[in-house]
């Protein structure tokens, strides 16, 4: 399977990313600059965190509107798995791949620490080597975390199933302790804790690999003859 | 050429956590007159002339990069200036 890693000016866990793919789940991977204008060739579409032009107006605003955003979305349309992370959250949701936006954490200060996670929804590409109600070690890194959708959108949204990780003890006033939800059709995933940067045992917890395998696996199945 | 004024707050209905600490900070300075504190961003715009309706522009740009319509709110002014 071949991962693009899309990197706009800001980005800063890019670096991770491509580590988290290349090393440590031993699967192909490329650097994406913003203005690429094809992603055909590859199979999952990577956003990672950062600081994408300096946060300017809002976190993800302006790279919304970046050139690779347009094959995001086509590639997002196509059924591949797009993994937002952190920065690449915000930017879903301001490309309206995802419902909702991303408010200043309630404490207005930036957190920086592991918290567990709650697994809602273990029916996902991303989440199905899983069980529903596991709780997963993942760091957070962010200032603006804390989602925001109005009542309808929430009801749409577990109407659908559509919330997959939620935090054990909500650390920045999230809506409903959101910390992860996907798409209607399941193949884009947004979330504020980092799976990247849990990706060996050294680093304090492995459990974000489990995602990077599922999405693997279940390409290998879909994709690869007696896989 | 318009000289455009844009206002962009948090929606009413959206929590501002930063005018919230504001306004407890201004509490705390004694000013308890003080019942809500919103704070935004303000941006100036200068617009060429076209053949579009420069509501038109203004509001197509607000919703679709200024402000987020999710959470925000925006206002406008417009002003006509004369070319220089």
């Amino acid at each position: 399977m071949k991962f693009a890693v899309i990197v706009f000016p800001g980005s800063n866990c890019d670096v991770d990313m491509y580590h988290a793919i290349k090393d440590e789940l031993g699967e192909e991977v490329e650097y994406v600059w913003h203005d690429a204008n094809n992603l055909d060739e590859f199979d999952g579409i990577l956003l990672p965190g950062g600081f994408s032009y300096g946060d300017y107006l809002r976190s993800g605003a302006i790279a919304r509107f970046s050139n690779v955003m347009k094959e995001v979305v086509k590639a997002a349309d196509a059924g591949k798995p797009v993994l937002g992370v952190c920065n690449g959250f915000q930017i879903l949701l301001e490309s309206g791949l995802l419902p909702g936006a991303m408010r200043r954490n309630d404490s207005l200060q930036f957190i920086c620490r592991t918290v567990d996670l709650v697994v809602e929804n273990n029916c996902t590409m991303f989440t199905n080597s899983l069980d529903q109600g596991d709780v997963i070690r993942i760091p957070i890194a962010h200032g603006e975390g804390n989602y925001y959708c109005d009542d309808a959108t929430l009801q749409q949204l577990r109407a659908n199933n559509q919330i997959v990780f939620t935090y054990k003890n909500n650390p920045n006033g999230s809506v409903s302790d959101i910390a992860g939800i996907v798409n209607e059709k399941g193949n884009v995933l947004g979330m504020m804790p980092h799976p990247e940067r849990a990706v060996d045992e050294l680093l304090g917890s492995a459990d974000g690999l489990k995602l990077f395998q599922a999405m693997v696996r279940n390409w290998r199945e879909a994709h690869v003859v007696n896989a | 050429m318009y000289k455009v004024k844009v206002y962009v707050t948090l929606r009413e209905s959206v929590l501002d956590p930063q005018g919230t600490a504001v306004k407890q900070s201004l509490h705390t300075m004694n000013y308890q007159e003080v019942q809500d504190v919103r704070i935004g961003k303000y941006m100036e715009l200068n617009v060429e002339k076209t053949d579009r309706n420069i509501e038109e522009v203004v509001n197509e740009l607000c919703t679709r990069l200024l402000a987020n319509p999710v959470i925000e709110d925006y206002r406008y002014e417009i002003e006509e200036c004369v070319a220089q």
